[in-house]
């Protein structure tokens, strides 16, 4: 990899190196929290905040840290920081906080944050590390706001609560896909994501583990 | 780099690190407590209103302030005696602390706890919604445990004290999507129009295990259980069986008739 710049860790987790697409992290929140654009908004912003702030922090004293507990001190910053997002979500957004509470706090063992301190921030400078947390988050938000749209959208009608299809329950046309609601529906919108993402860009294809070998006689082995 | 290793400056940076961030969490908490607690009062508000039903879902935080105002009376009720009592402030009285304050409340005998609080404040504080002077609905805070939390919440009931206008929940940490299914306004509306007690007046609301059969002399008290969560069904059924019962506000209840059977006959 070349030397990181300001641009390259902004906006290359969008969509070169999207946290959930190509890294596979941070699967858990993103199935939970997108049967509405409301909370994957919101969702996105705390992590993005937490991911940025614990990258800025941690590499602010990244030279200070030794290396026999580097992991809990990356911790103990990442704890204190969502303890402090879910503190201000109860005084500014109650109603979504009571929505939101229990994967607000789960943003503590998410492992994009986690990652992102480890792989990044002990190694590079607080405003680049600082930079690379916003980029990540932001890739994030990017996966969780199309998830968020589509499964809104065509699960019940609505984006951000207002009605967009007219609902056969309210007297409209549309026929919600209520299997879209469920969480195992953003599983199949992130594969199919991924392999959108993976045709259009093959060099993130990653190379087969193994090989089947070929079949080499119709006798069974015995 | 061999100089960070040492066991000293391990424990120097842990305790460090410790400090500087306890120092932040608490400072970050003790700044918000206010809008926070301001925020649970509106909750509580806005959750009073709406079991009711005297709307509140999609009201402004003035609108809510505004309205409770207006229609909802907060009154203290001495649970033994079911007499309203002027001995607390009903608009500061807070039941849920007076139940963890020796002298306020009483430990229940376990044969009594049906809702495992455990312990029982002497006194609750009760909301009327009154019209002309007479009472339109009577509004209960009820509690108990279901399969992994305390379930908070309120039942309306009508001014006949018999029939339930709203009940519902405020506070809980039930499973999502199981017991969590009491939040779904499907079931909740289920409860408007039961009646808790029989002709003999003994205590008949039930949730039962599956469906309501419509054809049974039963379904008048009768709720549909929450279909995967036995045990927060259960916990539901015993917490209204409590608060309702002689323990709860049974004795309120059996005043407040014998008020309007007085009121009827004059």
């Amino acid at each position: 990899m070349s030397q990181p710049t300001y641009k390259s860790v902004l906006l290359d987790p969008i969509l070169h190196n999207n946290p959930i697409g190509l890294q596979i992290l941070g699967i858990c929140s993103a199935l939970a929290v997108t049967s509405n654009l409301k909370t994957a908004l919101v969702m996105s912003i705390a992590l993005t905040l937490v991911t940025a702030f614990s990258n800025l922090f941690i590499s602010m004293i990244r030279s200070q840290i030794p290396s026999s507990i580097r992991m809990i001190v990356q911790m103990v910053i990442i704890a204190s920081l969502v303890i402090v997002v879910d503190q201000v979500l109860k005084a500014f957004a109650y109603s979504l906080s009571k929505q939101l509470s229990v994967f607000v706090g789960l943003i503590i063992t998410n492992c994009i944050v986690m990652g992102r301190a480890e792989a990044f921030a002990m190694q590079n400078p607080p405003l680049l590390a600082f930079c690379d947390g916003i980029g990540n988050g932001l890739g994030y938000s990017a996966m969780l706001v199309v998830l968020g749209v589509v499964r809104e959208l065509f699960g019940s009608g609505k984006l951000l609560g207002y009605s967009i299809l007219p609902t056969v329950n309210d007297g409209g046309w549309y026929q919600p896909n209520g299997l879209l609601l469920l969480p195992p529906s953003a599983f199949f919108l992130i594969g199919l994501i991924i392999w959108a993402l993976r045709s259009w860009k093959p060099e993130q294809k990653e190379a087969p583990a193994f090989r089947l070998a070929p079949q080499v006689s119709d006798k069974e082995a015995c | 780099m061999a100089k960070q290793e040492s066991t000293l400056r391990t424990l120097t940076v842990a305790m460090l690190v410790c400090l500087v961030c306890s120092i932040f969490v608490a400072g970050g908490a003790v700044m918000l407590k206010p809008t926070q607690v301001e925020n649970r009062q509106l909750d509580k508000q806005r959750s009073i209103l709406t079991i009711a039903g005297l709307g509140g879902e999609g009201l402004s935080a003035k609108q809510v302030k505004a309205l409770y105002a207006e229609r909802i009376r907060a009154r203290v009720v001495d649970l033994q005696t079911g007499q309203f009592s002027e001995a607390q402030d009903a608009a500061s009285f807070d039941p849920l602390k007076a139940a963890k304050d020796p002298q306020l409340s009483d430990a229940l005998p376990r044969e009594q706890d049906i809702a495992s609080i455990k312990r029982r404040e002497r006194f609750s504080t009760v909301y009327l919604v009154e019209r002309d002077g007479q009472l339109e609905s009577l509004i209960l805070p009820v509690r108990g445990y279901g399969l992994w939390s305390t379930l908070y919440g309120f039942i309306a009931v009508k001014g006949d004290l018999n029939t339930v206008v709203g009940f519902g929940f405020y506070q809980h940490g039930e499973t999502p999507g199981l017991g969590g299914e009491v939040d779904n306004p499907k079931w909740k509306a289920l409860w408007t129009g039961k009646s808790l007690f029989d002709e003999q007046g003994t205590l008949a609301v039930e949730v039962i295990k599956g469906s309501v059969d419509p054809q049974s002399t039963k379904a008048a008290h009768q709720v549909d259980g929450l279909a995967g969560a036995t045990l927060t069904s259960k916990g539901v059924n015993n917490l209204l069986h409590f608060w309702l019962g002689e323990n709860g506000f049974g004795p309120l209840l059996a005043n407040l008739k014998l008020l309007t059977q007085k009121a009827g006959e004059a």
